[in-house]
C-alpha cells in the first residue's frame, strides 16, 4: 500500500496537522515504507482470533461516587496561553 | 561519592557518612562539568538542594527511609510539580507541570531528591534519543554514538555516573535498550505493576515506568519505591508489592533459562550473539538449565506495533492543541488553522509521522485491515509467551540487534530505526516484565546487554536472576573512560 499526496493531506487534515506540498510528498514516501513493513502482518492468517486490545483484560474498575480531586482552577490556568475571566480563550468560533 | 551504587549510598546516608546536600551538590557540579552528553534538559539546583535539605532532616529526626537524599535524576515524562516538564517535546517547551506524577509523588515520600529532568525522545518515540527537540544524547562509551531511546538521557546520566540511578519508561524498548547500548541495568515492570498517572502518554495499553540502575539490587531498592496500586490509573494492578530486596538472593539451581530460537537468527550481529552465549555460559555454571523455546511469532512484533502505538498516540496526542497549555502558534486565521498550526509547528517529524499512521490506522475503511489485525496478532505474540513459559522460568536472548550506532546514522530511515527494537516489543505486546543486564563488551569496547524476560508480575524472579549474575560477574561494575 502506498499513500499518494492526496492521501497524505487527507490524513494530515484529521490529524489536525498543518502541511505544505513538499512536507506531503516527503511523507507519502516514508509512510509509504512504513505501510510497507506494516503490510508484513498479512502474513498470517488471524481468522478466529480474538483481539487483544491490553495485557490487562480483567476490565475497568468501578469507583465511589465521590469528590477526590480538590478544585485547582486557578493553578491549571495559570500555564495556559491565554485566558480571561476564569474562560480559556481561542479564536472566535462562533459567527 | 559518585561512583556508588544506589545501596551504598543509602547505607552511607542513613550512617550520615555523607549528607544528602554533599552528594546532591557534587552530582550537580558532575552534571554541569559534563553537560556536553545532552543527559539533561532541566536542572534546578535550588529544588534539588531544597529537597536535599528536607532529606537530611528527616535522616538527622531519624525518620529516613531507603531512598531517604538519595537522588534520582526523572525522565523529562514524568510530570513533577514545579518542574518544567517537556517530553522532549517544543509542544511542551513552555509547560510547568501543575501537579506530580503518582511516580514522582512515591519517590518524594521517600525522601528521594530530583536531580532533574533528563533528555528523551520526543514523546518517547524513537530509539536512538535523536528525535528530542532538545537535541541528540552522546553516549558516555562513545560520544559519537548514540545513547539508545526513547529513555536516553536517563541512560546516558546513569552509565556516566551524574546520577547513581534515574528513571525511565517502555513503551517498545525504551528502559531495555538504552540500559543495553550503555551498559546499564534497567527494568521494565508488567503492565499494570507502576502507576502511569502522571506520566505523559505515549500509547497506554504498553507505557510502563521502571528503574535504570547499575545493579539488579538498586533496580530493586527503586521498584520498591515505585510499585503499586494507583486508583488514580484505571489500568493499575491491585496486587500486594513484595519487598524486592529479600528475594535477590534466592538460588537460582535448576533455573530453566529459555532460549527462543528466533532470538539468535539473522538481524543479529555476531559480536552481540557472542557476548549473549557467553552470559547463558555463565548461567549455566551457576547451575541454570538450558531449554530451546520458540516464539514463532516474534518477527511481527514490529508490524503489529507499529499498528497499535500509533494507532494510540494518535488518540493521545490529541491532546496538545494549543488551547489549554504548552505551545501555541502565533499565527492562524481560525481555531482550526490555530490547531493545526500549533501541532504542525510543536511535534517533531517522527512524532507527525507515528500520529499519521495511527490516524491512518484507525481511519474509517481501514480500521479492520490494521487496527484489528494487529490486536489479533498481539494475541498470537502473548500465547507465543504462554505456551513458552510452560517449559521454562525465564526467558532469555539479547536485548538489542546491534551495539550502540552512531548518531545520525539511522536518523534518516524510520523503519531501520523500527528494527532496533526487534527483541523487546514483543515483551510490551505481551505485557511482561522485562530487563536489560550489562552482559560484557563487544570487540569495539561498546556494551551488550542480555535480556531477561519473565512471567507476568514475576518482577522478583528477574531482580533474583539478575542479581545473582552480578555476584558472578562484574560487567556492571565497569566505568566508561574520561568519566571516571
Amino acid at each position: 500500500m502506498s499513500l499518494d499526496r492526496e492521501q497524505v493531506r487527507k490524513i494530515a487534515h484529521l490529524a489536525r496537522l498543518h502541511i505544505t506540498g513538499q512536507e506531503a510528498d516527503a511523507y507519502a514516501e516514508t509512510l509509504s515504507r512504513i505501510l510497507g513493513l506494516i503490510e508484513q502482518m498479512n502474513a498470517v492468517d488471524t481468522a478466529g482470533v480474538a483481539p487483544m486490545a491490553h495485557p490487562n483484560e480483567a476490565g475497568l474498575r468501578l469507583r465511589d461516587d465521590t469528590v477526590t480531586e480538590p478544585d485547582q482552577r486557578e493553578k491549571f490556568q495559570k500555564i495556559a496561553p491565554a485566558v480571561e475571566a476564569g474562560l480559556y480563550l481561542v479564536p472566535k468560533v462562533i459567527e | 561519592m559518585f561512583e556508588k551504587t544506589v545501596t551504598e549510598l543509602s547505607r552511607a546516608l542513613a550512617r550520615k557518612e555523607t549528607s544528602s546536600v554533599e552528594l546532591t551538590r557534587a552530582l550537580l557540579e558532575r552534571i554541569n562539568k559534563y553537560k556536553d552528553l545532552n543527559a539533561f534538559i532541566t536542572v534546578d539546583p535550588e529544588r534539588s538542594l531544597a529537597q536535599a535539605r528536607a532529606a537530611d532532616a528527616r535522616i538527622a529526626r531519624g525518620e529516613g527511609a531507603a531512598l531517604t537524599g538519595v537522588p534520582i535524576a526523572q525522565k523529562d515524562i514524568f510530570c513533577a510539580d514545579g518542574w518544567l516538564t517537556t517530553c522532549g517535546s517544543k509542544i511542551l517547551s513552555n509547560f510547568v507541570a501543575p501537579y506530580d506524577a503518582t511516580v514522582i509523588d512515591k519517590f518524594n515520600q521517600a525522601g528521594a531528591v530530583c536531580l532533574g529532568k533528563t533528555n528523551m525522545d520526543e514523546f518517547a518515540m524513537g530509539s536512538s534519543n535523536e528525535t528530542s527537540y532538545y537535541g541528540a544524547v552522546k553516549n558516555p562509551w562513545g560520544t559519537g554514538r548514540v545513547p539508545g531511546g526513547s529513555s536516553g538521557g536517563s541512560a546516558a546520566a546513569v552509565a556516566a555516573r551524574l546520577a547513581p540511578a534515574a528513571t525511565g519508561t517502555d513503551t517498545g524498548g525504551s528502559i531495555r535498550q538504552p540500559a543495553a547500548l550503555t551498559g546499564l541495568t534497567g527494568l521494565k515492570p508488567s503492565y499494570g505493576r507502576v502507576s502511569r498517572y502522571g506520566m505523559i502518554a505515549f500509547a497506554s495499553s504498553l507505557d510502563q515506568g521502571g528503574p535504570m540502575c547499575r545493579t539488579a539490587e538498586d533496580c530493586a531498592l527503586l521498584l520498591n519505591t515505585m510499585a503499586g496500586f494507583d486508583p488514580r490509573d484505571s489500568t493499575s494492578v491491585d496486587e500486594p508489592v513484595p519487598d524486592y530486596t529479600k528475594s535477590l538472593h534466592d538460588d537460582i539451581q535448576g533455573l530453566r533459562i529459555g532460549l527462543p530460537k528466533e532470538y539468535f537468527s539473522e538481524g543479529l550481529s555476531p559480536e552481540v550473539a557472542q557476548v549473549v552465549q557467553a552470559a547463558i555460559g555463565e548461567y549455566k555454571k551457576l547451575g541454570a538449565q538450558i531449554v530451546e523455546v520458540s516464539l514463532p511469532n516474534s518477527k511481527l512484533a514490529i508490524p503489529c506495533y507499529y499498528v497499535l502505538a500509533p494507532a494510540e498516540a494518535s488518540s493521545n496526542l490529541s491532546r496538545f492543541d494549543g488551547a489549554r497549555y504548552g505551545y501555541r502558534a502565533s499565527d492562524y486565521t481560525d481555531l482550526l488553522d490555530m490547531y493545526c498550526k500549533t501541532r504542525a509547528e510543536g511535534f517533531g517529524a517522527e512524532v507527525k509521522r507515528r500520529i499519521m499512521i495511527g490516524t491512518y490506522a484507525l481511519s474509517a475503511g481501514y480500521y479492520d485491515a490494521y487496527y484489528l489485525k494487529a490486536q489479533q496478532l498481539r494475541r498470537l505474540i502473548a500465547q507465543d509467551f504462554e505456551r513458552a513459559f510452560q517449559s521454562c522460568d525465564v526467558i532469555m536472548g539479547p536485548t538489542s540487534p546491534t551495539t550502540a550506532f552512531k548518531i545520525g546514522e539511522k536518523s534518516d530511515d524510520p523503519v531501520a530505526m523500527y528494527l532496533s527494537d526487534i527483541y523487546t516489543i514483543s515483551v510490551n505486546l505481551a505485557g511482561l516484565p522485562g530487563m536489560s543486564i550489562p552482559a560484557g563488551f563487544a570487540p569495539d569496547g561498546l556494551p551488550v546487554g542480555l535480556q531477561l524476560v519473565g512471567r507476568y508480575f514475576n518482577e522478583a524472579r528477574l531482580l533474583n536472576v539478575a542479581h545473582r549474575y552480578q555476584q558472578a560477574t562484574d560487567w556492571h561494575k565497569r566505568m566508561p573512560k574520561g568519566f571516571e
